[in-house]
Order: C-alpha cells, then structure tokens, then sequence
C-alpha cells in the first residue's frame, strides 16, 4: 500500500456536524477494515487454492479487496487528517482496534469454508454498498466504481455455492458445516454503526442496515433454499460489540500482516 | 555531381525546429495517444478511456486519468509515461487519479477494441456476447472471470481451440 502518490485524491466533501464526522469515521474505518482483513486472508490462497483457476481467482479478487481498503484508507486518511497515511492506518494499530466485523475474526480455513465465508460476505458487502448515498460525495464516488467489482465477487462465490451444496458427499457436508459454523457471526457485516442516524440524516447513508440486513437475509435464503439448505441468520448487535474482542485467529493474521512493517519501522520500497 | 546536389540540398533544408503547433488541449491529447497500457502495449491510454479530463492553462498542463480498476497496480507507471511524454512540451504538467467519474469499459473506444482484438484479447462484451479474437467464432466458453490482471477474463475457442483473454464488461 506504499504507493500514496499515485491514489486518486478526493475533493474535500461537504461540511458535517460532530455526532455525523465521528460515525462516518466509524464507517469508514469498519468497510477499509473488512476489505483489508478478508483480502489478506483470502491472498494466502496464492500459490495453494483447489485448481489453477482459483488460484487466479482468489489471488485477483484479493488484490480487488486490498485496493479497495486502500482507497478507503486513503479516504479516511484525508478526512481525519491527523497526519497518519493510509499504511499507518491500515498497519500501525494494535489488534484491539482493528473494526472489521466478527465474520471475519474466523480463520480463512479450507476451500469449504473459505467459500462460506466469501459468500456470506460478499451478498452482505452488496447490501451494505447498495446503502451508500451521496451525501458524502467522495465515498459515493468511489463505491460507484467499488460495485462494478464486487459484482463479480458475488458471481464467483454463487458459482463456488452452487458447485460445493450439488455435489454431495464430503463437498456438500463440509460446506453446510462452513456455513451454519459461520451463521451466527454474518450478519456482523452489516451491525448497526455508531452514529447510524445522523449517518441517515446526511445521506451518507440512504437507509440503516438494519433495512440492508433484510435484503441480504432475503437473498441469501432465495439463493441457498433451491439447494435445499436452510440457515438461520440472527440479527447482529450493534458495531460497538460486532467490530471488537478479536479472535486469536485473527492475532495471528495481525502478526503475519505487520510484520514486514514492524520488522524496519518507517521502511519504504 | 550527386555530392554537390547533396551539398546543396543540406543548404536549403529548413532548420530543425518543427512547425509551431499551438499547445493546447488537442496537442496534449495527441501526445496521449503516444503513451500505452503498461499491461497491452498495443492500446494508448486514451482509447483505453482513462484519460477524463486535459486543461491547458499558460503555466500548466493538468491531465486527469480514471483507474480501470480501484486496486489496479499500474497507476505509477502510467503517471510516469504520461509524465515523460509530455516533458518535451516544455511545460510543467500534472497528473491527477480521479474518482470523479466510474471508469467503465464502454469508454474504450472503437479504435481501442480493434487494436485489443487484434492482440488476441477479446474486448468487453458480457460473457454470451463474446467472439474468439482469432477466428471469431461465437463458440467460446468462460473457463474463469478471473484473469492474469484484474480486467481480464479467461477464455477457450471450441472452434479454434486457442485459449484467449477477455476483457470484463465492467
């Protein structure tokens, strides 16, 4: 992510009250630590996925994720401005505050898993996306051009979904495990965040994600049910106790993806 | 004889300088067109479609490019070419990201989908649509979305039996 000259600048957005500054940090802050968290773990399949193809697969869609987090960061970075960069944010926090949904705090896993995952994550990312206003124009510029991508994202795991739950045998019961194991953290994504009604009253936010976790629970029954496979979806609690008390699984990760950057502090290439 | 001519032909050559072209925005765009996708060399960044804005002021060129894709890896190395190209110009220039405006791929032009085509990548068209870029034929099958770089897809001709790249339709 060393790369700062080269990310696009936003224009500076329109002025916002403290309680809507504060949350849309918060927002920010939580969808760059999604996308960073999940495409780091998914960039382990580099070089070890299933067959060739997915080994391409994961390697392209994680360098979609991690550049989706970067330009977030960025984003982020310019709004706080504090003097922190996109890699200060993104590296130089410890573990604790880190906001990526609990979802993300299992480990990647195996292939079955690692497509539960991606698929529980992707539909919510597309819920929460499709919530985005223009009340902040520089975040609704940039996931405009965030959907057209994602997009293909969703197409990949439904393939992956399709494939694993019709095939039976081991695929099918190691999948269904993967997905009920995971059932109960998914609707993580999409935790009300702090701040969520002055989020609505700037626009910034269309509707609250409550609203965006109905649709996604509707999608992710009509897409599973044809396959025979039922999954209960609790509500999730508000940001505060879905993005915090992370996992070990996700400890180690932390160590795996600072550790080029704690190892020669201040280090560029 | 024919050194003479020579000699004599060396005395009336106009000098060096090259015909003043006014630098405007035209002259700029014209210089983009020298500069190509790090990625398919075969394309210049303004038949790609990324080049979203040129001004020309007295003291400065600014150009304004759109990212194929949010992660994409090139951005430094197209910056530095275009850069480069415009050194000559004698002007200082800058060049600026932007995600003003999505980046799609119907922005590349049809100059642009010729010359992919005829670099053996197909150009974006949705799956169903899309055409062997060797023999053309229409029966072709996805073999993954995902390519060797983020706006490319995979692809095999069953005609021809070549297996070929296809940009998304993004």
């Amino acid at each position: 992510m060393s790369d700062r000259a080269s990310v696009p600048v936003a224009a500076p957005g329109p002025a916002l009250g403290p309680i809507a500054r504060d949350a849309l940090a918060g927002l920010l802050l939580s969808m760059a630590d999604d996308e960073f968290v999940i495409g780091f773990s998914d960039s382990e399949w580099t070089g070890i996925a299933p067959i060739l193809e997915e080994d391409v697969a994961m390697s392209s869609i994680a360098q979609d994720e991690l550049g989706h987090a970067r330009a977030i960061y960025e984003l982020l970075a310019g709004f706080l401005g504090d003097g922190r960069d996109a890699d200060a944010i993104a590296y130089d926090r410890e573990p604790e505050a880190y906001r990526h949904a609990r979802l993300l705090d299992h480990p990647r896993g195996d292939w079955a898993e690692t497509i539960a995952r991606r698929f529980l994550y992707d539909t919510a990312d597309a819920a929460r996306l499709a919530a985005i206003g223009d009340g902040w124009p520089p975040l609704a510029e940039l996931v405009a051009k965030i959907r057209r991508e994602e997009r293909y994202h969703v197409m990949h795991a439904q393939v992956w979904v399709d494939r694993l739950a019709g095939a039976g045998g081991e695929a099918r019961e190691r999948f269904v495990a993967a997905l009920e194991a995971l059932a109960s953290d998914a609707s993580t994504v999409l935790a009300t965040p702090e701040g969520e009604a002055a989020l609505v009253e700037a626009g910034i936010l269309t509707h609250p994600m409550a609203v965006a976790a109905d649709a996604w629970r509707a999608e992710v029954t009509s897409t599973l049910a044809p396959l025979a496979i039922r999954l209960d979806l609790p509500p999730a609690p508000a940001a505060a106790d879905a993005r915090t008390g992370h996992s070990e699984a996700f400890r180690w990760l932390w160590g795996e993806f600072t550790s080029v950057r704690r190892s020669e502090p201040g280090a560029t290439w | 004889m024919s050194r003479a001519v020579a000699a004599g032909a060396g005395a009336t050559v106009p000098t060096a300088f090259p015909v003043p072209v006014p630098l405007d925005e035209a002259l700029v765009l014209d210089v983009l067109r020298t500069v190509h996708d790090p990625e398919i060399p075969t394309i210049s960044i303004v038949d790609l479609g990324i080049v979203e804005r040129v001004a020309v002021t007295e003291h400065r060129i600014d150009v304004a490019l759109l990212p194929t894709f949010v992660g994409c890896p090139a951005l430094d190395i197209i910056r530095d070419s275009v850069l480069e190209a415009l050194a000559p110009l004698g002007r200082p220039a800058r060049v600026e990201f932007t995600w003003r405006v999505p980046w799609t791929s119907e922005r590349i032009t049809e100059v642009g989908r010729q010359h992919l085509a005829s670099s053996g990548f197909a150009p974006p068209a949705e799956p169903a649509d899309v055409r062997c870029p060797y023999c053309d034929s229409a029966r072709v099958a996805m073999d993954s979305a995902f390519g060797p770089t983020q706006c490319r897809s995979l692809f095999y001709c069953r005609d021809c039996r070549q297996p070929f790249e296809a940009f998304k339709p993004i």
